[in-house]
C-alpha cells in the first residue's frame, strides 16, 4: 500500500496532472453553479477533451476534478440564489439560503467549503482503506459472479435511483442493454441489429448517447422554462470568517456525515442526492430542541450536514467503480465509459495492473479538495459572476459544446443527427418521468454483462452456472429481492390505506 | 392515456421488433459450427426482448400504481413554455449538422452561435457577432492545434 501511495503521489504531483486537477475543479465549479446543468452533463461535455489527452490517469483526474468541482459549485448557487445547480445540493439550500438572506452569505459559503472539504477528505481516506480490501475480495470472482454482480448493480439502480417507479427504471435499463447489443459484439464479430446501416456497425457512440441523455434535455429544459437567475441576490459576499464556537458545533456533524455519506455513496443507485437529504434529516433528528427550531431558518448544522454528506458520497461512489468496475451512478457510469474508451478496464485488476491510475486518482482527490478550499473559496465572489451571464448567450454555447463533443468523438456528421434525434427522445422520456441514468448505465454495462454471461455459458455449457455456483445464485436472489421489494412495500402500504378507509 | 403509457406502447413496439429479429431472423445467418456453441449471438437479445416486453406491458397496463406527479415541466401545458424557441434551436442543430462539412467549421459555428442567441431573443448585434466569432476561432484553435483533431475550417470550394 505504501508503495502504491508513493506511485500515486508521484503521478498526481506531475505538472500535467496538477494542472488537470486545478482546471477540472475550476471548470466544474464554474458550470456546476449554473442552475439546470448537473455534473453528468458537465462531465459528458468534458469527455472528448479528457479522451484526447490520451493518458488515462490524467483523464480520470480531470473528470473527477470536474465532478467534485460541480458539486461545490452547485452548493454556491443553492446558497446565494436558492437555485441549486445540482440535485445533490438541494438540501444545502434549506439552511444556506436563509443564511444568505440574513446577510451571512460569506459565512455560509465558508461553512459549505469547510464541510465539503472535510467530507471529501475523509471520504478519500476511507476510499484508501476500503477499495483495496474490496478489490482483493473481488479478485476471487468468476465471470458468473461478475454477471450476477452486474445484475445486482443494475437492479439496485433501478430500485433506488428512479422516481419510485421501478418498472420505468427497469424498462430504461433494459433499453440501455438493448442499445448496447447494436453493432458488432466483441465475442461474435457478427454485426447485430444494424438494419444494414453502415454507421451502426460499430454501435451507438457512448459520448453521443451521454450528451443526448443529459446535456441536451437539460439545455432544452432551460430554454422551455427559463429559471430566474437574478433572484434577490444577496449582492456582496463578505466576512468569510467563522467563529470558534461555530466550528466546534459543526465538527461532530461533519464527522458523522462523512462516514454516513461515504457508505451511502458506495451503494449503487444511492449517491450524493440521497446522502445529502438523509444527512440533513438525521442531523435534524439528533439535534437538541433549540437547535431543531433553527433548522430551515439558517442553522449552520443544517448547512454543514448535507454539504459534508454529498461530498463524501461522491467519493464513496468511486469504490464500486474502481474495485468492481461497476458504476453505481450516472456520473460514475460516464467515467467508466471514458476509461473504457482509453483502453483501461476498471475492476479488481486495476490496482495490480495499473496502480498508478488507481492511486493517482485517490491522491488527486486530496489535492482537488484542498484546491476547492484554498483556491475556490476566495475566488467565489468572482466566480459567482458567471450567474449573471445572460442565458441568450449561454444556451447556444451549451448546445454547441454538446454538438462538438459528439463530433470530436466520432468525426462523423451523422453522429450529430443521431445526437439530436436521441436528445428529442430523451426529452420526451424526461417529460414522462422516465429516469435516464439507468439507460446510460445499462448501455455502458451492456457489453460487459453479455461478455460475462457468454463466458459463463461457455464454461458451464448452458445456464447451469446459476445454480452450480452458490454465490451467483445468492447474488441473483438479492437482485430479484431488490426489484420486488419496492413494489411489495407500495402494495402493502396501499392495502393498509385501503383498510383504514374501509374501517371508517 | 398519459404520456408515459404512450411511451411504453412505443417501447413495446421496439422490444417486439427487436425480439422478432432475435428469435426469428438472426439465427439464419449463423455458421453451422457455431450452432454447437451453448451461446449464440441471439441468446442475450432473446432474454432482453422478453424482459423488455414484460416491463413495457406492466407500465402500459398500469399494473404498477403510482400517483400522478407533475415534474419540472408539465407536458400537458407545453404551449405555456417557450416551445417555439426550443423547436427552432433543434432545427438549427440539424442544419448545423448538415452544414458542418460543406460550409466549414468557422462559418457554420459562428452562424450557429449568432442564430442561437437570435432565436432566444437577443438583438444586440454588436455583442453577439464579436462574441460568436471570437469563441469560434478560439474553439477551432483549441481543437485543431491543442487536441490535434482535424476540422475543415473553410468551405470546400475555397480550399479549406
Amino acid at each position: 500500500m505504501l508503495e502504491g501511495l508513493l506511485i500515486g503521489l508521484q503521478t498526481a504531483f506531475s505538472l500535467q496532472n496538477l494542472l488537470m486537477v486545478i482546471g477540472g475543479c475550476l471548470i466544474g465549479t464554474f458550470i456546476g453553479m449554473l442552475p439546470g446543468l448537473g455534473p453528468m452533463s458537465i462531465i459528458a461535455i468534458m469527455i472528448p477533451v479528457a479522451i484526447s489527452l490520451g493518458d488515462p490517469s490524467a483523464a480520470l483526474i480531470l473528470l473527477a476534478g470536474v465532478y467534485y468541482g460541480a458539486i461545490f459549485g452547485g452548493s454556491t448557487s443553492s446558497i446565494l440564489l436558492n437555485a441549486p445547480g445540482v440535485a445533490g445540493t438541494v438540501a444545502s439550500s434549506f439552511d444556506g439560503y436563509p443564511m444568505a438572506r440574513q446577510g451571512k452569505a460569506g459565512k455560509a459559503l465558508t461553512i459549505a467549503a469547510i464541510a465539503s472539504f472535510s467530507g471529501g477528505f475523509i471520504g478519500a481516506l476511507l476510499l484508501m482503506v476500503f477499495a483495496p480490501a474490496l478489490s482483493s475480495v473481488a479478485l476471487l470472482f468468476h465471470s458468473a459472479e461478475y454477471f450476477a454482480l452486474m445484475v445486482v448493480g443494475l437492479s439496485a439502480i433501478a430500485a433506488f435511483a428512479g422516481t419510485g417507479q421501478v418498472a420505468k427504471a427497469l424498462l430504461m435499463t433494459l433499453l440501455g442493454l438493448i442499445m448496447a447489443t447494436v453493432g458488432e459484439g466483441a465475442l461474435f464479430n457478427l454485426p447485430r441489429f444494424t438494419m444494414g446501416i453502415m454507421d451502426l456497425q460499430s454501435g451507438f457512440g457512448f459520448i453521443t448517447l451521454a450528451m443526448a441523455m443529459f446535456a441536451l434535455p437539460e439545455a432544452l429544459f432551460l430554454v422551455l422554462k427559463p429559471k430566474d437567475l437574478s433572484g434577490e441576490n444577496s449582492g456582496e459576499i463578505k466576512d468569510l470568517r467563522i467563529s470558534r464556537a461555530e466550528a466546534k458545533s459543526i465538527a461532530p456533524v461533519i464527522g458523522r456525515q462523512s462516514l454516513q455519506g461515504f457508505f451511502i455513496g458506495v451503494l449503487p443507485g444511492a449517491g450524493a442526492t440521497i446522502a445529502s437529504f438523509l444527512g440533513y434529516a438525521v442531523e435534524r433528528n439528533i439535534a437538541t430542541k433549540e437547535e431543531q427550531d433553527e433548522f430551515g431558518k439558517g442553522s449552520i448544522k443544517g448547512l454543514a450536514a448535507p454539504e459534508t454528506a454529498n461530498n463524501a458520497a461522491c467519493t464513496g461512489s468511486f469504490v464500486p467503480l474502481l474495485t468492481l468496475g461497476i458504476p453505481g451512478s450516472g456520473t460514475t457510469a460516464i467515467l467508466l465509459g471514458a476509461l473504457l474508451a482509453l483502453n483501461v478496464t476498471p475492476g479488481p485488476r486495476l490496482m495490480i495492473d495499473e496502480p498508478q491510475i488507481f492511486w493517482a486518482v485517490i491522491m488527486s482527490m486530496f489535492i482537488g479538495n484542498l484546491i476547492l478550499l484554498i483556491l475556490n473559496l476566495p475566488l467565489i465572489p468572482y466566480i459567482a459572476k458567471v450567474l449573471s451571464v445572460p442565458r441568450n448567450y449561454l444556451i447556444p454555447f451549451i448546445l454547441f459544446f454538446t454538438l462538438m463533443g459528439a463530433y470530436i468523438g466520432q468525426n462523423n456528421a451523422t453522429e450529430l443527427l443521431l445526437l439530436v434525434a436521441f436528445g428529442i427522445c430523451a426529452t420526451a422520456l424526461k417529460f414522462a418521468d422516465y429516469p435516464l441514468a439507468p439507460l446510460l448505465i445499462g448501455f455502458i454495462l451492456g457489453g460487459m454483462l453479455e461478455d460475462n454471461f457468454s463466458r459463463s455459458m461457455q464454461l458451464y455449457d448452458g445456464i447451469a452456472f446459476i445454480w452450480e455456483r452458490p454465490m451467483t445464485l445468492g447474488l441473483l436472489v438479492i437482485a430479484a429481492f431488490l426489484v420486488l421489494l419496492p413494489s411489495y412495500r407500495a402494495r402493502r402500504a396501499r392495502a393498509r390505506q385501503d383498510g383504514v378507509a374501509d374501517g371508517d | 392515456m398519459a404520456l408515459d403509457r404512450w411511451i411504453a406502447l412505443i417501447l413495446l413496439g421496439i422490444c417486439m421488433a427487436y425480439g422478432y429479429a432475435a428469435w426469428f431472423t438472426m439465427d439464419a445467418q449463423l455458421a453451422p459450427f457455431m450452432r454447437r456453441n451453448p451461446i449464440w449471438p441471439s441468446t442475450f437479445p432473446k432474454v432482453l426482448s422478453i424482459l423488455g416486453i414484460a416491463m413495457s406491458l406492466i407500465i402500459l397496463l398500469g399494473l404498477e400504481k403510482s400517483e400522478e406527479k407533475i415534474g419540472e415541466i408539465d407536458y400537458r401545458r407545453l404551449g405555456d413554455y417557450h416551445i417555439g424557441q426550443a423547436l427552432f434551436l433543434l432545427g438549427l442543430m440539424v442544419v448545423y449538422a448538415l452544414l458542418l462539412r460543406p460550409a466549414g467549421f468557422l462559418i457554420s459555428t459562428s452562424g450557429f452561435l449568432i442564430l442561437g442567441s437570435f432565436i432566444l431573443g437577443e438583438r444586440k448585434w454588436h455583442i453577439m457577432v464579436p462574441t460568436a466569432v471570437i469563441a469560434t476561432l478560439f474553439v477551432w484553435y483549441l481543437v485543431q492545434q491543442v487536441l490535434g483533431i482535424y476540422m475543415r475550417p473553410l468551405p470546400g470550394f475555397i480550399g479549406g
